[in-house]
């Protein structure tokens, strides 16, 4: 996944400068430390599901079991018996695709936006800034409840795809501001003058200058769209058939764990949500200092 | 200046237009009747009480008329404030619902965006290039808004409510307390109040410290303050300006992260059975009460956008260049 990639892989940029960024990346402690407990969560989404010995949503297991080394309950069960481990790898898997689809597709209507907009000028800019505004401003979770309520089945894509339809807005506005502050460059102006189409010019001289804040912005988005798919979930509009680390919480609340004491039950969902979002933060902020040297640490 | 508002107004009002039409349009756009759909879900047994149920939602939706008549007639009704009825909580008007409920989430998210913006800020602002309170300060905000609204909720619920009995599990104030403009019930409401304001709180000011702080770094690195520096103007001097400037984008900052506050607050009402708008969406959701539903959502609709229009005409107080020539292009 992108997320634990190498940061330096920027295209178009002299191979001194790769080697420069990739020097400061791997010595920066922020980067190193989000980079690697971002990996290691997804490490365990990937094969954590491997290990568990019971389906996420079997019952069968000693009810409000504590976390015990026998019989494969791990992290405890729940009040009707349910295996909180499997549960719990499931829903980290969940995770990590409505981040990476939700995230991705909110970049790509971004960067569609925001280079259009910033590239052309004029009555485009006008109209696409519009909508911008317009979906910025709609309060998007409240929009994403009414659409969710009416689904008869949920399912896991649907939610990704509406997350990533409704939180672009502030990315494209982003990178709008930055596009227009480099369509009046020099090279810009010679690759016009050479015959280049826009998409060309767009993708080929304009990304790849803003490769570093482009990754960035996907980080962000990804965060965000896991953020807000466990919101959705624990208000009781997650997907159907499966179990999502929010639903975790929402059951555990529901069946009133809190006053069982069942601290298996609800710790650990959060817990690993916060982790994940918390080291894809701290990782930005490495790439940050990477990429923008006033900011290095003196 | 007044082209500055004419242009937000605009925005606001297309919003609003394409936030109604969205909420009139879902049930219209999925597949089947939705009034059969409902009806399938609802499953109720009683077949007179189905009959009943069948022709209010009939008539509810204008489904008998055509298109274009069904929209223009969702509008008279918003017009007239009639957000339809509620079938859990038969037959208060979802206006009635909506109106007791707002207060309490209200009286969550005001105080708990104000404050979280006033001490983010302030915190951020003292934190930034300073090594000893940076390095506490900043893991801490970054923890606190990475946290899930809800799990922050249900950890102060499980420990300071549960566990210890600091304070109250849930609710507004005390069920056995006499409703009225006493001490004891107004003590009551913010003893039940204090928990729910405080997650909210603590999630929201993460994000304002972390990015008073950058903000300050970015504009201690910029000629003007390095300018005041070479004059020889002291430090506070110099971090008062960045201050300033580095306020701003916080003061537009407020405008975007609203929604996500809203969000954060309706699934902290859940935690603690506080009977707000979040609690009412919930129970509306879980026995499919699609009339409370749409109406919650045209009224977090109507808020924002106000709560948008009070930061613009904040911002313009605060920044003296939107006054002289503002084109409207910053927002």
């Amino acid at each position: 996944m992108s997320a634990v990639a190498a940061p330096a892989a920027a295209p178009a940029k002299p191979v001194g400068a790769v080697r420069e960024s990739l020097y400061f990346a791997l010595r920066n402690r922020k980067l190193v430390f989000g980079a690697s407990v971002t990996g290691a969560m997804l490490l365990f989404a990937i094969f954590g599901p491997l290990f568990a010995r019971h389906g996420p949503l079997a019952y069968g297991g000693d009810l409000s079991l504590a976390p015990t080394r026998h019989g494969g309950y791990w992290f405890g069960t729940t009040l009707q018996g349910q295996d909180v481990f499997a549960q719990f790898v499931t829903g980290l898997r969940l995770a990590f695709i409505v981040g990476a689809l939700g995230g991705g597709i909110a970049s790509a209507i971004a960067m569609v936006v925001g280079f259009t907009a910033g590239y052309r000028g004029g009555i485009v800019d006008e109209v696409l800034n519009m909508l911008t505004n317009v979906v910025l401003v709609i309060p998007t979770f409240a929009l994403l409840l009414v659409i969710a309520a009416y689904l008869s089945v949920r399912g896991i894509l649907t939610e990704a795809v509406f997350i990533g339809l409704t939180s672009w807005p502030w990315a494209a506005r982003a990178l709008r501001a930055q596009t227009f502050s480099l369509v009046s460059r020099d090279f810009v102006d010679l690759a016009r003058l050479s015959g280049r189409s826009s998409w060309q010019i767009i993708f080929k001289e304009i990304a790849p200058n803003m490769s570093s804040y482009l990754f960035m912005m996907f980080i962000l988005l990804f965060g965000g769209a896991i953020l807000i798919a466990a919101t959705l979930d624990f208000i009781g509009l997650g997907p159907s058939n499966t179990i999502s680390l929010g639903m975790m919480m929402q059951l555990s609340v529901q069946n009133a764990a809190l006053q069982l004491h069942l601290w298996w039950w609800f710790l650990p969902p959060g817990l690993a949500l916060m982790t994940i979002v918390g080291s894809l933060y701290v990782m930005n902020v490495g790439l940050d200092e990477v990429f923008n040297p006033k900011l290095r640490e003196m | 200046m007044g082209r500055y508002f004419l242009r937000k107004l605009g925005i606001y009002s297309l919003t609003f237009f394409v936030a109604v039409t969205v909420d009139w349009a879902i049930p219209h756009l999925m597949p089947g009747n939705p009034v059969l759909t409902l009806m399938n879900r609802l499953q109720i047994q009683d077949p007179r009480v189905a009959q009943h149920v069948y022709h209010h939602y009939m008539r509810a939706f204008n489904l008998d008329l055509p298109l274009w008549k069904q929209y223009w007639y969702f509008w008279v009704s918003l017009v007239h404030g009639d957000l339809g009825t509620s079938i859990l909580q038969f037959p208060s008007p979802v206006t009635s619902i909506i109106l007791h409920a707002a207060p309490y989430t209200l009286g969550l998210l005001i105080p708990a965006i104000l404050l979280s913006w006033y001490f983010g800020n302030k915190v951020g602002a003292l934190a930034a290039r300073r090594k000893v309170l940076d390095n506490s300060a900043l893991p801490l905000s970054y923890a606190l808004t990475a946290t899930p609204y809800m799990w922050l909720a249900i950890l102060l619920s499980w420990t300071l409510a549960v566990t210890w009995h600091v304070f109250p599990v849930g609710f507004a104030y005390d069920p056995t307390a006499i409703r009225g403009l006493s001490w004891a019930f107004v003590g009551s409401l913010a003893y039940h109040w204090f928990l729910p304001f405080m997650s909210l709180f603590l999630v929201t000011f993460g994000g304002w410290a972390i990015g008073m702080r950058n903000m300050i770094i970015y504009e201690l690195e910029s000629d003007y303050a390095h300018y005041l520096e070479a004059l020889g103007a002291p430090q506070r001097l110099v971090r008062k300006y960045a201050f300033r400037n580095a306020l701003l984008p916080q003061i537009t900052g407020l405008a975007l992260v609203l929604g996500a506050v809203l969000a954060g607050s309706l699934v902290t009402e859940i935690v603690f059975s506080y009977p707000g708008l979040g609690y009412q969406i919930y129970r509306a959701i879980t026995n499919e009460d699609y009339f409370v539903i749409q109406g919650i959502f045209l009224f977090i609709i109507v808020g924002v956008l106000i709560a948008n229009f009070v930061v613009d005409i904040v911002y313009v107080i605060v920044d003296p260049r939107t006054r002289i020539g503002m084109e409207g292009g910053r927002s």
